[in-house]
């Protein structure tokens, strides 16, 4: 019982420390002043920002791409691990998770965020037509929205009715909110028995799910003509790309994680080592669809794909290009090879790189197909020959960064990362086979 | 007996066959007469007409024959701007042997769909396909596209393919997306960043205290948030003049015409719409794509002028004029 205790007190939400004050309230001075710039944005329109009829997309949409990538960290954590038997990811899970419910509940907003008339926003129900692609992405969005949330939520349960006990006497409306979102479980073999039921369902069916969604959103742009998006090759490519995304922010977050909350018996070298391992095989496959996307059209040479890959190559976006390339592909692969650059210290630096890494590869991906359209630029300023993002996009896109790291903060915070009755069944599993052996 | 019964029905179906025969002959006979007897009164007064086939030949016929049709009542049915002009086609011919660059087209167009914006709807590129070839002077609208890749990517129908052929935008019902200026490989699709301050028109709407948006006439008014771009001018159209571009050009290089007609005219000359092409070998931009385009092009070959002529007018960063 007793070491059923220090479980609990180890996993039960602690409050915010003071540096959990100060970087809630960061977080929440960026987003107030992202909201101000989108205010100003819709009274003045879109010409705050600094896209123009030729790049007519610009970081609303590539940070919303980031958004949807970080997102299939969750099926893969969840589904993929758990499919495949891997009893490592208990600790890992509920923090996969919350980062899939965050990144995608903020790819919703930030695809509304670069609506030029959100005031229409019904129109796309009323007049809804199902071959477009944005259409696809208003039906899927919300069905991997609520598959998450439900993926998250189900296996709360158990530990909400656990919490509801723990805080009885030290903090009545914790335990009566608990109580609440515990759905009165009381863990009874029926109750057992629907949930798990209702967890492998949702397991299985956030895999297809998620697929799709990545799919919806390569075919975002290979539904176009245009040179640099038209490729067979998007769906696979943009999925791999996931799949780095998504591991790269599930580390970085469960390093923060660990520190914060001082996890290091529950989350251990034995999982970095897990994870790293992980991440190397997203970063190979993602890097085999990277030579088949950009040096494969090399061979034909087709002149429009040729400056296109010039400008990456040598030209204006080439030190982005190679920044990401080796930066986020080619050295954290060389790195997490390495056994001892599996370790949590050299990985969160990794992680932190892949996910900065991953930012600036939608960047690449949207801006630069669009200042080579097919006819010559020209009749237009200047400045519309180029793109950088203006104040107003800073500002704006910094807030759905920071609201992303809000609601995963504030779900840290009031939420058990790790699951405590799992935890404690496992235990209590380790500690029967233990008995029965010696 | 067996036999007996064979002949009489014999004899019955010969005399009813001759019967029949004698009635038939004589009500065509009966007929004849009587339509003659009616014509002769008629072939006093005229004679023959002329008339022109749809092929194009001419034919004589008898005045007495020619009916006039009932007058089809086609616009009492409810115009559908989605559906367009009944029974039309239109298609518009760009012959670059002629262009030099003068830009009223695009001064026009500015000047009649209110643009206000830095990137006009009508703009002619300065092309040089390589080193080697000639450059020449390239006018580019919307194409209105048969496959149009705009109308498909939309996702609220707000951009449509009418059946005359047009591509048009209902901007009132645009969320501003952009999805159709991506997809269009022509680039001709611009967008209001800014709430369009078209002085005039707001006046006049205002004065007149009606919403008088149609899209069948784009940029009266343009709407914040919304995509513009050329709407080969319906609104011209149903009053019976041309394009705005068509009339305003100088050399005569916009020709536009119903492709069911199979004619084409830059105001001054009338050309077959089919011979015209077959003649001058005419193309479409970017055929390759299989966008189907409605705009067709001849060849920038026996140019009156030089290339350099256009040169004057260039202006690589301005297509709309503001006003100082």
């Amino acid at each position: 019982m007793n070491k059923y205790d220090t479980l609990l007190n180890d996993l039960a939400p602690k409050k915010f420390g003071k540096k959990g004050v100060i970087w809630t309230s960061f977080l929440i001075v960026i987003i107030i002043i992202g909201i101000i710039a989108y205010i100003d944005q819709l009274i003045k329109g879109q010409v705050v920002t600094n896209m123009r009829d030729y790049a007519l997309w610009g970081i609303y949409i590539s940070n919303f791409v980031f958004f949807v990538a970080t997102s299939f960290v969750g099926a893969v954590a969840v589904a993929i691990l758990r499919l495949t038997n891997n009893a490592w990811r208990t600790p890992i899970v509920r923090i996969a998770e919350i980062i899939t419910f965050a990144a995608i509940a903020m790819a919703g907003v930030t695809i509304m965020i670069d609506m030029a008339r959100p005031d229409r926003l019904l129109n796309l129900f009323i007049h809804a037509r199902i071959q477009s692609p944005i259409t696809w992405d208003v039906i899927i969005i919300p069905t991997f929205l609520a598959i998450s949330a439900l993926l998250l939520y189900f296996p709360l349960l158990p530990d909400f009715a656990i919490l509801k006990n723990h805080y009885k006497e030290t903090n009545p409306t914790a335990s009566k909110w608990y109580g609440k979102l515990s759905l009165n479980w009381k863990g009874s073999k029926a109750q057992k028995a629907i949930q798990t039921k209702s967890i492998k369902i949702i397991a299985i069916l956030i895999l297809p799910v998620a697929l799709i969604l990545q799919t919806i959103d390569a075919w975002l742009f290979s539904s176009t003509y245009r040179i640099g998006w038209d490729s067979t090759n998007f769906a696979p490519y943009f999925i791999s790309g996931a799949f780095v995304a998504g591991v790269g922010a599930l580390i970085t977050v469960i390093c923060v994680v660990r520190k914060v909350k001082k996890l290091e018996n529950y989350i251990t070298e034995f999982h970095f080592d897990k994870l790293g391992k992980l991440l190397v095989l997203a970063c190979l496959v993602y890097l085999y669809f990277n030579i088949n996307e950009y040096l494969m059209p090399l061979f034909t040479a087709k002149k429009g794909e040729m400056t296109h890959l010039d400008t990456l190559f040598t030209g204006h976006y080439s030190f982005l290009f190679w920044m990401v390339t080796i930066g986020g592909l080619i050295i954290p692969i060389i790195v997490l090879l390495f056994k001892k650059g599996r370790q949590p210290k050299a990985m969160f630096v990794i992680g932190l790189i892949v996910v900065l890494a991953s930012w600036w590869k939608r960047y690449i991906i949207v801006t630069p197909t669009l200042l080579h359209p097919f006819l010559p630029i020209q009749g237009v300023p200047e400045s519309w020959h180029h793109y950088f993002p203006s104040l107003h996009e800073w500002l704006i896109t910094s807030a759905t960064l920071a609201a992303a790291l809000l609601i995963i903060t504030l779900l840290v915070r009031f939420v058990p990362v790790i699951p405590i009755q799992r935890t404690a069944d496992e235990q209590e599993l380790l500690e029967t086979e233990k008995n029965t052996k010696s | 007996m067996e036999n007996n019964n064979e002949n009489s029905r014999r004899k019955f179906l010969n005399n009813g066959l001759k019967i029949g025969a004698a009635t038939a002959i004589g009500s065509v006979v009966l007929a004849n007469l009587a339509s003659k007897l009616t014509a002769q009164e008629d072939s006093a007064a005229t004679d023959t007409m002329e008339l022109m086939t749809t092929d194009g030949t001419i034919i004589q016929v008898d005045s007495a024959s020619v009916i006039e049709a009932a007058p089809k009542h086609e616009h009492e049915e409810a115009y559908n701007v989605r559906e367009g002009m009944p029974n039309r086609k239109f298609v518009m011919v760009v012959d670059l042997a002629k262009c030099k660059n003068a830009l009223k087209c695009q001064v026009s167009c500015n000047k009649n769909h209110y643009i206000t914006g830095d990137n006009a709807w009508l703009k002619v590129y300065k092309m040089q396909e390589s080193k080697e070839t000639a450059p020449y002077w390239m006018p580019t609208l919307c194409q209105h596209c048969d496959q149009p890749a705009c109308v498909t990517v939309c996702p609220v129908d707000a951009t449509f393919k009418r059946r005359d052929g047009l591509v048009l935008i209902d901007n009132e019902r645009c969320i501003g997306c952009r999805f159709c200026m991506a997809a269009c490989p022509y680039s001709t699709r611009v967008f209001n960043w800014s709430e369009p301050n078209q002085g005039e028109i707001t006046m006049t709407m205002d004065m007149e205290g009606k919403s008088a948006y149609s899209p069948e006439h784009t940029g009266f008014p343009s709407i914040k948030g919304t995509v513009d771009k050329c709407d080969f001018c319906p609104h011209s159209i149903a009053e019976g003049e041309l394009p705005h571009c068509v009339t305003a050009c100088p050399n005569g290089v916009f020709y536009f015409g119903d492709k069911y007609e199979d004619t084409v005219t830059n105001g001054d000359e009338t050309f077959r719409f089919s011979q015209l092409l077959k003649n001058k070998a005419g193309y479409r931009i970017m055929e390759g794509l299989g966008t189907e385009p409605s705009v067709y092009y001849l060849p920038p070959t026996d140019r009156l002028v030089d290339f350099e002529e256009g040169l004057e007018h260039f202006t690589e960063f301005q297509s709309v004029e503001k006003p100082e």
